[in-house]
């Protein structure tokens, strides 16, 4: 490969690397070691009124500096935190209080802030306030939130914070009129985004210059910046957040601000030290969000080949305590339940219900995974009742590739048109058939039953809506030794965004991976952007990047024709220098193009000289032109009109023991379009990533509520995270790249792809293994075991039934 | 997740720690590998208010494989026994169980004898112990005394050393000659305490025919249990049809639900494993020793 | 009341240390926060995650499991003690590197030292043995696919040289 010449879907290896092999990562927890820490007294209950808090016995714990309660709150801080995404749906919207006010609704609540020397101290002080609390009966669970015997909040009734319906044709009339009907009960369970790092914030108040510089393990820098600074009463240009090195995020991340993201600026500013929070594994457990749990009722009508003639789903939607992140989860779940499918009518209902359990806001997949086990499930159903393949059903109901862009009639979750930009879904089908040899199973599975194993194969399809707006923005500057350097608002958590962008800068601009060093999150740099949540980064700021590459690129040619007497046109960029086509010597370094763009009155180095005023410029001039800009450097933005859709189908084949109802996985893979490929090693990675979260999701983690609140699991002891054991041996993957004609560069994103038809595929192959239906996920072999009894048990009964 | 603050020995003789721990009464706490205390401590579950460290004290890292079987010292490592030779042909069910002890990295500081004064109903070792018939030897200013396995385990997490003892040795008998061992579990995540645990002990004649039975559980009861399985089993060979143990085992076991299993689960995996370790165990037995 | 230090002695990635600290110190956190050497996470502190995994004379342990008090004498490596001194990645670092063995690289430091033991007791493992050796680390964004290639990896140009001391 020339060089230069393309990286744009080069597997090459991660810039990122050799810093975070040899210990130099700079995490939020490795920063700030003079600073003092914070502790938070959280609510053992989940659900009381808050008499009193007596502080006293804590005050003599050697190193400690403050202790805040709600009472040491005002004005803006001492209000609730706010719904970060408003919908009309939503009839009673709760948000917490950074500190409880007078009354908790979750296990994990903060209470009370105390700041130390150390953590050791902050914790000992932090243990010696003593609550007092009425208890209030807890509402644990969707079956009781929606009985609604208890209310989480007194003023919400029915525990109903929104409910939201939408519709296209008259689905209840199509379902009735349909040949065949079927009804489902269907639910998934809580789970989290549970990166490796935990939460944390750091926090410097310069009193010289009045200024507050935030470190955050955040998704979004700039949404803390903008929420600190609206508390705080700071103007937006007194508040810098920086996000360093962030050690996974998967949703979790992108909540803001969190009560510790707001008190540890408060504090730092009133203590006039620098305050740390770094949040402890049984924290981040019952306090920081979690996802997934709803219950779906399905109801479809088919005709005789399987066609969906009208599909009717109603669901509830467990938000937790409050609900700030609003309604996306369960928006997400409601339109991309679809995924490749096109029922003739369709209508969907679902309530977002208060629980006294953590909040909820989206984990990677966000609404998907239980959307697509609710459609893919109801897919199994119908080709189970009419003996027809569970993948020509699936490929009767395929919106083919001539009808893109295919538009549902329904609105998604960026309050934008649900239109398909790209996809082909028979050819996905038709790779994953090959990939897993779905026509061969038939023939396999029955040799295996024959030798008492119980094997069964799993399918599930999705389609993802990715990238979606309103907009990212890239920088990128040549400096004058040529190195360029590149910036975007949104943050990185490990999906090497630093490399993938430098791809397609080198690209953009003719020059190597190691003269370009790439800023994420940082709002000194960039300090305007969204975030990095639903697989958006790649489609958003790669393409605001490429956009803004593309205009330094149109500079450079300007400004070295200018310098290289030739037209812009017969200039290309290899390797760091401008050249004449076929003029081989007639040629401009970049660096040096990048001085003459900025016409200097001083020459502070050798290279400037050849820019200061008696050197360059045409006397009879302005220096810079009225519509231009010294230096040489280029900025824009991408803001799609929609979201772009990925798409992807996966298959597993699993054995599960007759005896001890254990769940072995024998092969996974995926098919998978995510557009352009702009690093096939990042994105092989990215979906790695996402299958063990999908294997989780549907064999090991949950979040163990008893009748009380209590989170029974509060640990990685308990918390069943898969070790490498638990995931399979081998992800078999085959790519389809239809591009996205959205955005310069084609792509769709990738982030989440993987975890998405986890669920599904799991529950497909188990029922497939064990011969009855699988409706409830997570399965654990005890669930499996018990499964087996009641089916068993059922079949007698009919047996001895006349 | 941070300790509270405890004061600190680290005592280079049995003689000083002993004499550290009748001084602080109730107030010390020994510290071995850590791998179960420490956790307890950064969750606040506890405040010792003294820790007494015998990882310094060289006279307990001893371990010693002889014809009347295994003794481990205090400091005797996890991995450290589950690789030493002589306790393999000795008792080859200690190794067997220790390699489901958690993961290599906590085995490398963990004691063997520190799990099992740990009590956990779900530890491994207390109920091989349990089942090999072994005991443990504690040494206080009071003096010297030796626990049967039998009497050692009071409850979950609770055993019969009292505060100012130390646990000098855990003492595991040989392996008879026809006799054999099996061990199975089922955990949620490889290297997870277990589900359900059941190691075995069988027996043959000089026909190969079982003569004695036994099976230890973990995770089955508050404290490691101890069945009799001969009756289901007597004078036959390991290749017949030795369900009847299983179906035993399911009979006599009590066990509880967790988030993890229902108590039924748990007793229909205590007969599955029950089949599949005295099948195991019977055919080492018969593949041992004389008779062959 | 304050907290009573104690003397201790050890010698991380070579070089020798002597401190006072509080019994209750965390062996991670003494690392971490009184040496600096931020190479080291901490996932959990109660003993699963293993991103804490430092060598103790050689043998891979849990830092969050150790009191710093409790090394006293011992020889400690940490990621940062892993390449050579001139900076020379060692065969681990550069095998996850090559197979793409990290993402956000927060568990990284963990897997890389327990690789480095495991390959010095195994120089050539198999897939099963490599996938072993990581057993009881966890890892959230990598599937833990290429670190198993790495181990693989690594075996194969560390020529059993695994680096590290
Ligand atoms: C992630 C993880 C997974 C684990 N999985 C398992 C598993 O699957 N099965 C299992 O059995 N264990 C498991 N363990 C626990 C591990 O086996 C411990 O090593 C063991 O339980 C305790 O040994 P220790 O030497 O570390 O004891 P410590 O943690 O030092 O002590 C434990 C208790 O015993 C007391 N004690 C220890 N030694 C003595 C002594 N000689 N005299 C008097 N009192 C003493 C201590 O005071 C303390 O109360 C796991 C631990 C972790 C962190
Ligand atoms: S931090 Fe030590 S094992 Fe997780
Ligand atoms: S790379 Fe992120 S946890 Fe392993």
């Amino acid at each position: 490969m020339q060089v230069g010449s393309s990286y744009l879907g080069e597997p090459i290896a991660r810039v990122e690397d050799p810093r975070l092999l040899t210990g130099g990562g700079r995490y939020l927890d490795d920063l700030g070691q003079d600073a003092v820490e914070l502790a938070v007294l959280r609510s053992p209950h989940a659900h009381a009124r808050i008499l009193d808090i007596d502080v006293s016995g804590a005050i003599d714990v050697p190193g400690l500096l403050a202790i805040y309660t709600y009472d040491d709150l005002s004005g803006p801080l001492a209000e609730p935190l706010p719904l970060l995404i408003p919908h009309p749906s939503i009839s009673a919207g709760r948000t917490q209080y950074v500190l409880a006010k007078d009354e908790v609704n979750y296990v994990g609540e903060a209470i009370a802030v105390v700041v130390a020397e150390n953590r050791y101290l902050a914790e000992d002080a932090a243990e010696r306030i003593e609550v007092s609390y009425e208890l209030l009966p807890p509402v644990v669970g969707l079956v009781a939130a929606r009985e609604a015997q208890q209310l989480v909040h007194r003023d919400v009734e029915g525990n109903v914070a929104a409910h939201f319906v939408q519709q296209v044709g008259d689905a209840a009339a199509a379902i009735a009129a349909a040949p065949h009907r079927l009804s489902l009960e269907l639910s998934v369970e809580r789970s989290a985004s549970t990166p490796l790092e935990g939460r944390g914030v750091l926090a410097r108040w310069d009193t010289d210059s009045q200024r507050l510089r935030v470190w955050t393990s955040t998704q979004t820098a700039t949404g803390v910046r903008a929420a600190i600074a609206a508390r705080l009463g700071l103007d937006l240009g007194s508040v810098e957040v920086i996000t360093p090195d962030v050690g996974g995020g998967f949703g979790v991340k992108i909540v803001h601000p969190w009560p510790e993201e707001v008190l540890v600026p408060m504090a730092a500013r009133a203590l006039g030290r620098a305050v740390k929070f770094t949040e402890d594994r049984r924290e981040h457990f019952i306090s920081s969000a979690h996802e997934r749990a709803q219950l779906h009722e399905v109801e479809v009508g088919f005709d005789d080949e399987g066609h969906l003639l009208g599909l009717s789903v109603r669901f509830w939607h467990d938000n937790g305590a409050y609900l700030p992140y609003g309604l996306i989860v369960p928006i997400i779940t409601s339109t991309q339940l679809l995924g490749p499918y096109k029922p003739a009518a369709y209508r969907v209902e679902f309530e977002s219900l208060y629980t006294n359990t953590v909040i909820v806001t989206p984990y990677r997949g966000a609404g998907r995974p239980q959307g697509v086990f609710a459609m893919e499930r109801t897919m199994d159903a119908i080709a189970a009742e009419l003996g027809i393949d569970r993948a020509e059903v699936r490929a009767r109901n395929f919106i083919q590739p001539e009808e893109m862009p295919y538009d549902h009639g329904l609105i998604f979750q960026d309050g934008r048109p649900l239109v398909y930009d790209s996809g082909d879904f028979p050819a996905t089908l038709d790779k994953l058939k090959a990939l897993v040899g779905w026509d061969e199973w038939p023939a396999y599975q029955a040799q295996a039953r024959a030798s008492g194993r119980k094997v069964g194969l799993g399918l599930a399809c999705y389609v993802e809506g990715t990238g979606v707006g309103p907009y990212e923005g890239g920088h990128v500057q040549i400096e004058t030794t040529g190195k360029v350097k590149v910036s975007t608002g949104l943050t990185s958590q490990g999906q090497g965004h630093q490399t993938a962008f430098a791809q397609i800068v080198a690209d953009e601009l003719g020059v190597a991976i190691s003269d370009i060093e790439v800023v994420t999150g940082d709002t000194r740099r960039f300090p305007y952007a969204v975030g990095t949540f639903a697989s958006r980064a790649a489609v958003m700021s790669g393409s605001a990047i490429a956009l803004a590459a593309r205009a330094a690129r149109a500079k450079i040619l300007r400004v070295a024709a200018d310098a290289l007497e030739a037209a812009a046109e017969d200039l290309e960029i290899v390797d760091g220098m401008v050249r004449v086509k076929g003029a081989p010597g007639n040629e401009i370094a970049l660096g040096t193009v990048a001085v003459l763009s900025n016409p200097l009155r001083y020459a502070f180095d050798e290279a400037s000289k050849a820019a200061t005023q008696f050197a360059v410029g045409d006397p009879d001039l302005p220096p810079v032109a009225e519509d231009d800009e010294p230096g040489l450097e280029g900025k824009d933005y991408y803001s799609p009109l929609r979201s772009t859709f990925a798409n992807g189908m996966h298959a597993v084949i699993v054995e599960t023991d007759p005896d001890t109802a254990e769940v072995a996985i024998l092969r996974y893979c995926v098919v998978h379009d995510c557009g352009t490929l702009i690093n096939p090693r990042i994105v092989e990675g990215q979906i790695h990533g996402g299958v063990a979260q999908g294997v989780a999701g549907a064999l090991y983690e949950r979040m163990a509520y008893d009748e009380s609140g209590q989170l029974q699991n509060a640990s990685f002891m308990d918390f069943l995270m898969p070790y490498v054991s638990e995931v399979p041996e081998r992800i078999e993957i085959d790519h389809l790249e239809t591009r996205s004609p959205l955005n310069p560069l084609g792509i769709k994103g990738a982030g989440e792809a993987g975890v998405i038809p986890g669920a599904a595929v799991f529950a497909s192959a188990i029922s497939d293994a064990e011969g009855f239906q699988i409706t409830a996920m997570p399965i654990s072999p005890s669930e499996l075991f018990e499964l087996r009894r009641q089916h068993a048990a059922n079949a007698a009964q009919k047996g001895t039934q006349p | 997740m941070k300790p509270p603050a405890f004061d600190y020995s680290r005592p280079e003789t049995l003689e000083e720690a002993v004499g550290l721990l009748a001084e602080l009464s109730s107030g010390g706490k020994v510290l071995a590998g850590g791998q179960s205390l420490l956790p307890i401590l950064s969750m606040r579950l506890a405040a010792p208010e003294h820790l007494v460290d015998i990882n310094r004290i060289a006279e307990l890292d001893t371990i010693s494989a002889g014809p009347d079987g295994v003794r481990l010292g205090a400091l005797a490592r996890h991995a450290a026994v589950e690789r030493d030779p002589a306790v393999r042909s000795t008792q080859p069910l200690i190794p067997a169980a220790l390699r489901q002890v958690a993961h290599p990295t906590i085995r490398n500081r963990g004691t063997t004898l520190g799990s099992i004064v740990h009590a956990d109903p779900s530890g491994e070792m207390p109920a091989v112990l349990a089942l090999l018939g072994g005991s443990v030897t504690a040494v206080s200013a009071r003096g010297r005394r030796t626990i049967s396995a039998a009497e050692f385990f009071l409850g979950p997490l609770e055993s019969a050393l009292g505060p100012d003892e130390i646990a000098v040795e855990a003492y595991f008998p040989a392996l008879a000659v026809r006799s054999g061992t099996a061990f199975a579990e089922v955990s949620r995540r490889h290297g997870d305490y277990a589900v359900c645990g059941v190691a075995a002990l069988v027996s043959v004649d000089q026909e190969r025919r079982i003569t004695s039975a036994r099976a230890g559980y973990l995770s089955i009861a508050s404290t490691p249990l101890v069945l009799d399985l001969t009756e289901a089993v007597l004078g036959r060979r390991c290749a017949d049809d030795l369900s009847a143990a299983g179906r035993l085992a399911r009979q006599l076991v009590e066990p509880d639900a967790d988030i993890h299993a229902s108590a039924d689960y748990r007793r229909d995996l205590a007969g599955v494993l029950s089949d599949r370790v005295i099948t195991e165990a019977a055919r080492a037995a018969a593949g041992s020793g004389p008779g062959d | 009341m304050t907290e009573q230090l104690h003397e201790v002695g050890l010698t991380v990635n070579g070089a020798a240390y002597q401190a006072e600290v509080p019994a209750r110190r965390l062996l991670s956190d003494f690392l971490r926060h009184d040496l600096r050497l931020t190479g080291t996470h901490v996932g959990c502190e109660h003993g699963v995650c293993g991103a804490c995994t430092v060598l103790v004379d050689g043998v891979p342990m849990r830092s969050c499991l150790l009191l710093a008090v409790s090394v006293q004498g011992q020889h400690v490596t940490t990621v940062e003690g892993l390449a050579a001194p001139d900076g020379t990645l060692s065969a681990v670092q550069r095998a996850f590197q090559e197979c793409h063995g990290l993402q956000c690289g927060f568990c990284t430091a963990g897997f890389l030292t327990t690789i480095t033991a495991g390959l010095r007791q195994n120089p050539e493992p198999t897939i099963e043995q490599a996938r072993e050796m990581i057993g009881g680390n966890l890892c959230r964004c990598t599937g833990y696919q290429n670190i198993v290639a790495a181990v693989l990896r690594a075996a194969e140009i560390g020529g059993g040289d695994a680096g590290g001391e």
